[in-house]
């Protein structure tokens, strides 16, 4: 049987997947032929914002390419525009030749609405439609150069996000009173404009474009009231209509799109049918991708002459700004009958509200906290009864019936049938069912199901079904979250927290999406720590995010007591010192006095509200904290060396407390202990230190990374200098490199084996990068390196030690 | 410390640092006073039902609180332990009023009877 001829005009998203099922289904049945005007295959629409801002590649982006095509026999006429299309006799022409059909399927998409104002067609006036559009927005990026986009909807905003992350100067033109007015309510726009307008975005609403000016090319937009704004580049993005000319010129009926019915075939012509933005089915067309993929797949159907029905959902929206939450979904119209719950957390620049009518919730608008946004869209989609809900509804999925669930519970809870990603309508079974047929990590459910391969926000979810599907067989990506508050790793975390300059936590919740309003144990001490180091001067330290022991600054003990060890200089003490440790131990009745491995003397059991007196009589005698309790310089242990040892060949002990004095008070990764030996006999144990020195007749020998803990490990050479300032220099310079690049709660010996020890001496190899090491400590340390016991011993800085009320001296009522 | 209709002045809330937590002493035991990021206020037991850790000393997110010794998480509006252990510490009920934490006289005494 010869083939069927099937000729698609248009190679947009809903084109691909149309051919995707074709194929899937009957390999063999047609001879398709694809034109497109545009001189390339398919690839990922929605995407072309990140590559914009510049967070993805072209590359990146293509989900069908040449070789796709040719893998399956069609025949591309990219490049080439169809000029007619002949339904008498059943023929596209393009503008190289003409070619038969036996069925045909329009899929012209739409084109960008130009506003008819003088100047439109001048050189630097781009739309937002394509790749190339995107490439003319890309090369016009110079940095100072000024872009007027017009129009404030989900692509004008997309727009001007990614070129102000570019560098230009960015001004947003709106029509209406308010951002997104077809998404989003005035509310959830105000925020918007604010958090838009904080990453320095231009945005003037009831705005109206009169003209655009420049002699021969763009050089400024002029308003209706005579505002005159320059403009290296203008981007219209005024909203889309149908493509339809081409069907209109082949007599096929058109309204707003071309008329179709619910098996995608057109009003006029059963052989003829339309796909995508060109359409208009019961008066609605369309931009999201979902309902396209929807009519694709009905579309695949109805050509395989199988029964299938397009229906109109709702739809939801997200805005791809990074660090705009923003969720819409259902009709937030107010209304008769219509009643709103509205919360709002300005100090989070939250804002939800939700539109009820009768028992069903219709509609949904969330800015700032969408992680519920899913949830309210089932409700929305499945016309769910939520009067028994309804008081504490706007509150999400977690107040449901107690107690919050977990999200892979949550996940594991889902029917069948729940949606999981909305781009490409696959519910939870398809995944489910993908898993069992051996689609066993993310890229296979991904190639399999389609699921979380559009825009990407759904790919935690199918991570999750994998997880609950496969239980323990399930390997989740190597690269672990800091915790369950996010998906980033402590990698990216630092990485991301030095790229976007952020340097609060709430910026750090904010702009990397943190799922928990202010993070957990696990990732606030880290986070805390990262700022602080990356950023001395502007960053100040939170006590609130540290563990117990370096907010109370002492060690707490097993039953609720503390430690106290004053700081011994390379273990050096004096008879005066002795005698007010041994006086302080009997004054607070410390049960325990022990010398421990660091060369101190640690005084245990001593209840939290003697602290701030302890110390004050430790500091009168001349002692301050010795850290013993934090991630941060520890000790220096030493052993005589030349003073006394017959066998010392330097000044192990002075070079020793030297080191200590540079370094105590910085905060670090995790602890760090150092040890310099003055010989080789090692009876400072130099070599299983973090940063461990050898003395020798020549010189010193400085090792790193050492462990003598879970591991034990002995230092890797880092360096040999001759003079004791070197050794310094070179010290410094790694505990920096360490601060500023390891993950938090690795010990130096961790992290130089992520890194390599060959990437350590190689960058401290460089005596400017040396410098800048110790400049950047230097910094760090005019903030960081001062005695945390004398800073409590105001009145105010004590009573955080005491209870804050003693109810048991009360008498009995 | 004044009584006033049964609720007892147990300080100011500005005592108590933001995200974090004071202890107070009770006949029914030590009690725990918490501050969340969204300056609401809780009392709970301070005593982590698994090896007695000082829940007062523990870091608090959201409206939890980290056991500062083993990590255990609790609820601070339900006491309930989270994830995988179960459990409950006490709550009392407890409010701000001018800038004043109130802490009902009622509950504690019922505690410490029990």
């Amino acid at each position: 049987m010869p083939k069927e001829k099937l000729v698609i005009v248009g190679a947009g998203m809903a084109s691909g997947r149309l051919l995707e099922h074709l194929f899937e289904a009957e390999p063999d049945r047609f001879e398709v032929t694809v034109f497109n005007a545009e001189p390339r295959g398919c690839y990922n629409r929605i995407m072309l914002s990140p590559v914009l801002s510049g967070e993805k590649s072209w590359s990146e982006i293509v989900t069908h390419d040449d070789a796709w095509y040719a893998a399956k026999g069609v025949t591309c006429r990219f490049g080439e525009k169809v000029v007619a299309i002949d339904r008498a006799r059943k023929t596209v022409s393009g503008e190289r030749g003409e070619v038969p059909y036996d069925r045909l399927v329009i899929a012209t998409g739409s084109s960008p609405f130009i506003i008819p104002v003088p100047g439109r067609d001048l050189p630097g006036v781009v739309s937002y439609r394509d790749l190339d559009d995107t490439n003319a927005m890309i090369e016009a990026c110079k940095p100072g150069a000024r872009a007027v986009v017009i129009g404030g909807g989900l692509l004008g905003l997309e727009a001007a996000a990614g070129l102000r992350l570019r560098g230009m100067e960015v001004t947003v033109l709106h029509l209406s009173g308010h951002l997104m007015e077809r998404q989003i309510d005035a509310s959830a726009g105000y925020l918007l404009k604010q958090d838009l307008e904080r990453r320095g975005i231009d945005v003037r609403l009831k705005a109206s474009t009169a003209e655009i000016l420049g002699e021969g090319r763009v050089e400024g937009v002029r308003l209706i009231d005579d505002t005159e704004i320059p403009a290296d580049l203008v981007v219209m993005a005024v909203g889309i209509r149908p493509s339809t000319a081409l069907a209109a010129a082949a007599t096929l009926e058109v309204g707003r799109g071309i008329l179709v019915d619910a098996q995608m075939r057109s009003a006029t012509d059963p052989e003829v049918f339309a796909l995508g933005e060109c359409v208009e089915f019961e008066g609605a067309v369309f931009g999201l991708v979902a309902p396209l993929y929807d009519q694709a797949k009905v579309l695949a159907k109805t050509l395989l002459g199988e029964d299938d029905t397009f229906v109109l959902r709702e739809l939801s929206t997200k805005l791809k700004v990074t660090g705009c939450d923003l969720f819409s979904a259902g009709d937030f119209a107010e209304g008769e009958g219509r009643e709103d719950v509205v919360f709002r957390d300005p100090a989070r620049g939250v804002y939800k509200r939700l539109v009820i009518e009768g028992d069903r919730l219709i509609g949904a608008v969330m800015y700032g906290d969408t992680a519920d946004g899913g949830w309210f869209h089932g409700l929305i989609k499945d016309r769910a009864d939520v009067s028994e809900m309804r008081e504490t509804l706007i509150f999400g999925p977690a107040f449901q019936g107690g107690e919050p669930l977990d999200p892979t519970a949550a996940v594991a809870a889902l029917q069948p049938e729940a949606e999981i990603c909305g781009c490409n309508g696959v519910c939870k079974g398809s995944i489910v069912e993908a898993i069992g047929a051996g689609a066993t990590d993310l890229g296979a459910v991904r190639a399999k199901t389609k699921a979380s391969a559009s825009c990407g926000t759904c790919t935690g979810l199918v991570e999750q079904i994998l997880a609950v599907t496969m239980g323990g067989d399930y390997a989740a990506p190597k690269a672990q979250p800091v915790c369950g508050c996010t998906d980033i790793t402590h990698e990216d975390l630092r990485r991301l927290i030095k790229a976007q300059e952020l340097k609060s936590q709430p910026a750090v919740w904010q702009e990397l999406g943190w799922r928990t309003p202010n993070g957990c144990h696990v990732c606030r001490p880290a986070v805390n720590y990262y700022l602080l180091a990356d950023w001395p001067l502007d960053y100040t330290d939170d006590p609130q995010s540290r563990f117990v022991n370096e907010r109370n600054h002492a060690n707490i003990q097993k039953d609720g007591s503390y430690s106290v060890m004053p700081r011994m200089w390379g273990g050096i003490t004096t008879p005066d010192e002795l005698r007010a440790i041994a006086d302080a131990a009997d004054r607070y009745g410390v049960p325990t006095v022990k010398v421990t491995g660091g060369q101190r003397i640690d005084l245990l059991g001593v209840k939290k509200e003697d602290l701030p007196a302890i110390w004050g009589d430790l500091n009168a005698a001349g002692m301050v904290s010795g850290h013993g309790y934090t991630k941060g310089l520890r000790t220096v242990k030493t052993c005589v060396g030349t003073d006394w040892c017959r066998f010392g060949t330097q000044d192990s002990t002075g070079l020793g407390i030297r080191l200590e004095k540079m370094l105590w008070g910085s905060w670090t990764p995790h602890k760090v202990k150092l040890g310099v030996s003055g010989c080789p006999r090692n009876c400072a144990e130099a070599t299983c230190k973090d940063v461990g020195i050898i003395c020798v007749d020549s010189g010193f020998e400085i090792g790193v990374s050492g462990a003598a803990g879970m591991d034990v490990k002995e230092v890797e050479r880092l360096a040999k200098v001759a003079t004791e300032d070197e050794v310094v220099e070179w010290v410094v310079a790694f505990v920096q490199l360490y601060r500023e690049h390891a993950k938090y709660l690795d010990r130096p010996y961790k992290w130089t084996a992520k890194v390599g020890m060959d990437w350590v001496r190689e960058t401290l190899a460089d005596a400017a990068t040396r410098a800048d090491l110790n400049h950047r400590f230097a910094i760090s340390q005019s903030v960081y390196q001062r005695d945390p016991w004398a800073e409590r011993t105001e009145e105010q800085q004590k009573r955080r030690y005491l209870p804050l009320a003693d109810l048991t001296l009360e008498a009995a009522e | 410390m004044t009584r006033d209709m049964g609720w007892i002045d147990i300080g100011a809330l500005d005592d108590v640092p933001l995200r974090g937590a004071r202890l107070v002493k009770s006949r029914a035991g030590c009690i725990a006073v918490f501050r969340t990021g969204e300056n609401e206020v809780f009392a709970t037991s301070n005593t982590c039902l698994h090896r007695g850790g000082p829940l007062s000393e523990g870091i608090v997110h959201d409206r939890k609180v980290t056991c500062p010794l083993h990590n255990h998480v609790y609820s601070l509006e339900t006491g309930e332990v989270q994830g995988a252990d179960s459990g409950r510490i006490a709550t009392y009920p407890i409010r701000i009023e001018n800038g004043r934490l109130l802490l009902e006289a009622a509950a504690i005494a019922k505690a410490d009877a029990a």
